[in-house]
C-alpha cells in the first residue's frame, strides 16, 4: 500500500482543489450564506496555490493510473492557464454577487469542482478519464449557469445548457464507444497504435467524439447554446465560462487529436478546418448585429475558438504552440473585457446594451482606454497581444499549406474588426450616455493587469512563447 | 559604445506621451501644457534625427545606424537601420510632425491631451515603419499606425468622420492582412524575417507572383492606387487638418516605400511581369483621378484626388526598374509630402476662419490675404510641377524613365501633367483670384505669425529642392543603384535559367 502512495504526487494539485472544495462545502453547510465571501476568497487562494504547485511540479512526463492520467509540460501549461483564469473570474464575481444580493457560498465551491474537472480533462489520456473530467466540469457548469436561481434568464440558461450539454455528452460517448469498438482500447496510446489506418467505423467514432468536443468549445456548428447561455448566465459566470472551461476543452481537443489520432491526421484535419472556418466566419458576421454586449462576446468567443482551432488544424508542433499562445492571450483579453462589462452599472442596476458605453472615454477615460486596447487586441491589431496570438496560429496554417484556411481566417478577422471598432467608436466618438458607478477595486485590478499585459506584451513576449513551445513539444 | 540614435528617434515621442499622461491641473492648463509638450517632443525628435543626416555616409548603399536585438524569439528580431531610401522618409516624418502639432494649436480645442498623445504615438509608429529591418517588426509598425489614425479621424474629424474612419481602417486592414500571410510564407520559406537577408535571397519564380500580389494588396490600398483609392478622399475630407497633412505627407508614402523596399527587390521577376499592369493602373490613376479632381467642389477632396494622381507617377517610376525611375519616385514622394501637406495646411488656414471647404464659398482672397495667396501660389505651382519647384524634379525623372521603357505610357502620363495644371490653377483662380464678393470674407485676416512660422520652412523647402534637388537624390543614389543592379542581375539570372531549362527539357 505504502509503495503506491508516491504515485499520487503528480495529482497533488487536483487533490488540493477537491479537498478544498469539500472543506469549503462543509464550512458553507454549517455556517450558511454568511461565509460566502470567505468561501470565495478561500477558493481563489486554493486555485492560486494549485496553479503554483502545478508550476513547481518537476519537468518530466509522468503517467499514473495505468497511463490514463498524464502530467507533462502541456498539461502544466493548460492547467495553470485554466486555474488562473478561473481564479480571476471568481475575483470578478465577488462584488457582482454582493451587489445583486445573490451571494451564495455554492458558487466558489462549484468553481472549484469545475476546476478539478478541468484539470482531469487536461491530463486525461484515455476515453474514460476524459469523460469523467468532462462531466465533473460540465455538471458544475450547469448549476453555475443557473446560480441566480430566482432569475428567469439565468435558470433558462442553465436548463438550455443542461439539455444541450447532455446531448453533446451523448454524442461524445457514442463516438467513444465506436472508437473503443474498432480499436479495442480506451487508452490514447492504444488507440494511436490501432488507428494507423482509418476504418470507416473509427472515423465515424472520431466524428462523434469531435462533435461532442466542438460543443464544449462552442465551435460552429455546435455553437447554438453559446449566445443564449452567455447572455442569460450572470456576467461573472459568463466570464468564467470563457476563462476556464473553454481552455480545458481546447486542451482536451488538442490532446485527443494529437495523441490518440496521430496516424489519421488527414481524416480529422478536414473536420477541424471546416469547423474552424465556420466558427471564424459565423463569429465575425453574427456579432455585427448584436446589441447586447454579452451576446456579442459570445459570438466573439465563437470566432476566437475558430482562430485557435486554425493552429490545431495545422496539426503540427508550431500549430499547437500557436493554439496555446492564442488561448493564453485570449483569456487575458476576455477577462479584461468582462471586468469592463461588470463595471457597466448605473444607479438602476447593471446594463448590458452596447449603446450604454457611449462616451465612456469622457466619463471614465482610463477604463475606456484599457477597454479600447483590449478591443483592438481582440481584433488582432499590432502591436497589441492579440496580433501575436493570430500571428502564431496563421504561421502554422501557412506552414501546413492550409492557404484557404489562412486567407478566409484573416479576411474574417477584418470583418470581426468592424464590430470591435464599433464599440471603440461608441466610447470615443459618441456623446456620453451618463457615467457608470465607480469601478470596484477587484475589477480595476483585473482590468489593469489584463490591459497592461495586452498593451506591453510586445516588449517581452518570449516567456510565453517559450513556455508554449515547451508545452507543445511534450505532445510530439 | 555608440548611441542607438534610431531607437531614440523612434521612441522619444513615447516619452512625450508619458510626460503628457502625467499632466495634472485644471483643464486649460492641461490643454496648454499638452500642446507645448507635444511640440517640444517633436522638435527634439527632429533635432536628434538631424544626427542621422550628418552621420549618414552617402557612398554606402547598405543599411546604417543598424541596431539588432533579441525580440520575439527565433529569427524575429528587433532590427533597425536606414539606407538612402528610407532616410528621406524618416526625416520627412520628423520634420513634418512639429508642423502638424503647431497647426493643431488652435484648431483643436477639445480633448487636446488625447489628440497630442495620438499624434505622438503615430509618429513613433511611422518612423518605426521606415526604419524597421525585420519584416514582422515592419508589419507591427505599419499596421499599428491604423489605431491612432482611426482615432484622429474619428474623434476630431468632420461631419462624416465615423464613416470615414471606419472606411479608412477596414480598407487598409483588409489589404494588410493579405500581406501578413505573404510575410508568413516568406518567413517559412527563408527561415528568417531579416529584411537584409530577404533582399538577397531570391524567391522561387513560381511564388513571386503570389507574394507580389499579396504585398500589392496592402501597398496599393495604402498608397493608394486606382481603383482602391476611394477611402482616401473620404478620410482626407473628414480628418482634421493635421491629420490630413500627416496622412497625405507620410502615411501614403508607406505604400510607395513598401514597393521599393519589398516588392521590387524581393520579387523582381514578378515586378517585371506585372509592370505593364502597374503602368496601366498608374496611368489610369494619373488621368482619371485628375479628371475627377477637376470636378470637385470641396477643396480638400480636390487635393486628395490630386494626391492619387501624383502617386500614380510614383508607381509608374518605380516599376520602370531604372535608377531614374526609382529616384524620381522617391523624390516625388518626398516632394509630394511637403507640397500636399502644405496644401492641406492652406485649406486648414481658411477653414479655421470660414469653416467651410466649399470652393464656391471663397473667391478673391488675394485682396485680403496677400501673404496667404503667395504661399498658396508656391504650393499650387509645385503641385502642377512647374520647373523650379520640387514637384518638377520627381515628375520629370519619372517621365524620363518611363519614356525610355514605354513611350505610350509616358504620353498618357504627360497628359496628366497638363490636367494637373488645369485643376490646380483653376482651383487657385476660384479661391484666391477674382473680386472679393462674399460678405463673410470681407473681414478675413491674413496669416498669423504662427501660421507664417508653419509655412515659411515649407515654402523654402519647396523652392530649394526645386532648384537644388541634390541632397535627396544624392542620399538615395547609392542605395537605389545597388537595388536596381541587384534586381536586374536577378532577372538576368532568371532568364538564363529559363533559357537553360528550355534548352535542356
Amino acid at each position: 500500500m505504502s509503495a503506491q502512495l508516491p504515485a499520487l504526487g503528480p495529482i497533488f494539485p487536483e487533490l488540493l482543489v477537491i479537498a478544498g472544495a469539500l472543506a469549503l462545502l462543509l464550512l458553507g453547510a454549517i455556517r450558511g450564506e454568511r461565509v460566502a465571501g470567505m468561501v470565495d476568497i478561500s477558493a481563489i487562494l486554493i486555485l492560486l496555490i494549485a496553479a503554483g504547485l502545478t508550476v513547481l511540479q518537476p519537468g518530466e512526463r509522468v503517467e499514473i493510473f495505468g497511463g490514463s492520467f498524464v502530467v507533462d509540460d502541456f498539461s502544466r501549461f493548460m492547467k495553470v492557464l485554466a486555474l488562473l483564469g478561473s481564479a480571476a473570474a471568481l475575483l470578478l464575481s465577488i462584488d457582482f454577487f454582493r451587489v445583486q444580493n445573490i451571494h451564495r457560498f455554492e458558487f466558489g465551491i462549484l468553481v472549484l469542482t469545475a476546476a478539478a474537472g478541468m484539470m482531469v480533462m487536461i491530463s486525461a489520456r484515455d476515453l474514460v478519464m476524459l469523460y469523467l473530467g468532462l462531466e465533473l466540469m460540465s455538471l458544475s457548469l450547469y448549476v453555475i449557469a443557473a446560480i441566480d436561481r430566482d432569475n428567469l434568464r439565468s435558470t433558462e440558461a442553465g436548463l438550455k445548457y443542461l439539455v444541450l450539454g447532455g446531448l453533446s455528452s451523448g454524442m461524445l460517448l457514442y463516438g467513444a464507444s465506436l472508437i473503443y469498438g474498432f480499436t479495442g482500447t480506451v487508452g490514447f496510446t492504444g488507440i494511436a497504435a490501432a488507428a494507423k489506418v482509418p476504418s470507416i467505423g473509427l472515423v465515424f467514432g472520431l466524428v462523434f467524439l469531435f462533435a461532442g468536443l466542438a460543443f464544449k468549445v462552442s465551435a460552429v456548428p455546435f455553437h447554438m447554446w453559446t449566445p443564449d447561455v452567455y447572455e442569460g448566465a450572470p456576467t461573472p459566470v459568463t466570464a468564467f465560462f470563457v476563462a476556464g472551461p473553454k481552455v480545458a476543452a481546447i486542451a482536451l481537443f488538442i490532446r485527443v487529436a494529437i495523441e490518440a489520432f496521430p496516424g489519421i491526421v488527414p481524416q480529422w484535419q478536414q473536420i477541424i478546418v471546416f469547423i474552424s472556418i465556420a466558427s471564424m466566419v459565423l463569429g465575425a458576421f453574427a456579432a455585427i448585429g448584436q446589441r447586447n454586449i454579452k451576446r456579442l462576446m459570445a459570438y466573439s468567443s465563437i470566432g476566437h475558438v475558430g482562430y485557435a482551432l486554425v493552429g490545431l488544424a495545422a496539426g503540427t508542433q508550431t500549430g499547437i504552440q500557436g493554439v496555446l499562445i492564442y488561448m493564453a492571450i485570449y483569456v487575458a483579453m476576455t477577462l479584461g473585457t468582462f471586468a469592463c462589462i461588470l463595471a457597466m452599472r448605473r444607479a438602476g442596476g447593471m446594463v448590458e446594451e452596447i449603446d450604454e458605453l457611449a462616451g465612456l472615454a469622457r466619463t471614465q477615460p482610463m477604463v475606456a482606454f484599457f477597454l479600447a486596447a483590449l478591443l483592438f487586441s481582440l481584433a488582432g491589431i499590432p502591436p497589441l497581444a492579440g496580433f501575436f496570438a493570430k500571428f502564431y496560429v496563421f504561421l502554422a496554417a501557412v506552414d501546413a499549406k492550409l492557404y484557404a484556411l489562412a486567407v478566409i481566417g484573416v479576411v474574417s478577422s477584418v470583418v470581426g474588426a468592424f464590430y470591435y471598432l464599433r464599440i471603440v467608436k461608441l466610447m470615443y466618438m459618441d456623446e456620453p450616455a451618463g457615467a457608470f458607478l465607480p469601478m470596484p477595486n477587484e475589477l480595476r485590478v483585473v482590468l489593469g493587469i489584463c490591459g497592461l499585459f495586452v498593451i506591453f506584451f510586445f516588449l517581452y513576449p518570449s516567456p510565453l512563447v517559450a513556455a508554449a513551445a515547451t508545452a507543445a513539444k511534450s505532445l510530439f | 559604445m555608440t548611441w542607438p540614435i534610431l531607437s531614440i528617434v523612434i521612441f522619444l515621442p513615447l516619452v512625450g506621451v508619458a510626460f503628457i499622461l502625467t499632466l495634472r491641473g485644471d483643464d486649460e492648463a492641461i490643454r496648454n501644457n499638452a500642446r507645448w509638450a507635444a511640440l517640444w517632443t517633436t522638435l527634439l525628435t527632429f533635432f536628434i534625427s538631424i544626427f542621422l543626416i550628418t552621420g549618414f555616409d552617402r557612398g554606402i548603399p547598405d543599411f546604417q545606424f543598424v541596431e539588432n536585438h533579441y525580440w520575439l524569439g527565433g529569427t524575429i528580431r528587433y532590427h533597425l537601420g536606414v539606407d538612402g531610401i528610407s532616410l528621406p522618409f524618416v526625416i520627412l516624418t520628423t520634420a513634418l510632425m512639429p508642423i502638424a502639432i503647431l497647426t493643431s494649436f488652435l484648431s483643436v480645442s477639445h480633448r487636446v491631451k488625447e489628440y497630442m498623445i495620438a499624434f505622438l504615438v503615430l509618429e513613433t509608429l511611422m518612423i518605426g515603419t521606415f526604419a524597421a529591418l525585420d519584416i514582422v517588426l515592419f508589419y507591427v509598425f505599419f499596421e499599428g499606425g491604423l489605431i491612432p489614425m482611426f482615432l484622429i479621424i474619428g474623434i476630431w474629424g468632420g461631419k462624416r468622420r465615423v464613416y470615414a474612419s471606419f472606411k479608412f481602417f477596414l480598407y487598409t486592414l483588409l489589404g494588410s492582412v493579405l500581406m501578413l500571410l505573404a510575410i508568413l510564407a516568406m518567413y517559412l520559406h527563408a527561415g528568417t524575417t531579416d529584411i537584409t537577408v530577404l533582399l538577397t535571397l531570391g524567391f522561387p519564380r513560381g511564388w513571386q507572383p503570389w507574394l507580389f500580389l499579396a504585398f500589392l494588396a496592402s501597398f496599393a490600398v495604402k498608397l493608394p492606387m486606382w481603383p482602391v483609392h476611394t477611402w482616401l478622399p473620404d478620410a482626407h475630407v473628414e480628418a482634421p487638418t493635421a491629420g490630413s497633412v500627416i496622412l497625405a505627407a507620410i502615411l501614403l508614402k508607406m505604400g510607395g516605400y513598401g514597393f521599393i523596399r519589398f516588392s521590387l527587390p524581393m520579387f523582381p521577376a514578378a515586378s517585371e511581369m506585372f509592370a505593364p499592369m502597374m503602368f496601366a493602373l498608374s496611368v489610369v490613376a494619373i488621368v482619371y483621378t485628375s479628371l475627377v479632381a477637376l470636378m470637385q467642389e470641396d477643396i480638400k477632396k480636390l487635393i486628395a484626388y490630386s494626391s492619387v494622381a501624383h502617386m500614380g507617377f510614383v508607381t509608374m517610376g518605380i516599376f520602370t526598374l531604372t535608377r531614374e525611375g526609382l529616384q524620381g519616385g522617391i523624390f516625388q514622394m518626398f516632394s509630394h509630402g511637403i507640397v500636399s501637406g502644405a496644401l492641406f495646411l492652406c485649406v486648414g488656414v481658411v477653414y479655421d476662419r470660414v469653416h467651410t471647404r466649399e470652393i464656391d464659398a471663397y473667391g478673391g482672397l488675394v485682396n485680403r490675404m496677400p501673404l496667404y495667396a503667395a504661399a498658396f501660389m508656391v504650393f499650387t505651382l509645385a503641385n502642377v510641377g512647374l520647373p523650379g519647384t520640387s514637384g518638377f524634379v520627381g515628375e520629370f525623372l519619372t517621365l524620363l524613365a518611363v519614356f525610355k521603357v514605354n513611350a505610350t505610357v509616358a504620353l498618357f502620363a504627360t497628359l496628366g501633367v497638363i490636367l494637373s495644371a488645369a485643376y490646380a490653377l483653376w482651383l487657385y483662380r476660384r479661391v484666391i483670384l477674382g473680386k472679393l464678393e462674399k460678405k463673410n470674407l470681407m473681414d478675413i485676416l491674413d496669416l498669423t505669425p504662427r501660421e507664417m512660422i508653419i509655412f515659411a520652412p515649407l515654402v523654402v523647402l519647396t523652392i530649394l529642392f526645386g532648384i537644388w534637388p541634390a541632397p535627396i537624390l544624392d542620399t538615395s543614389a547609392a542605395s537605389v543603384a545597388s537595388l536596381v543592379d541587384r534586381a536586374h542581375a536577378a532577372l538576368a539570372a532568371g532568364q538564363k535559367a529559363a533559357f537553360l531549362m528550355g534548352g535542356n527539357p
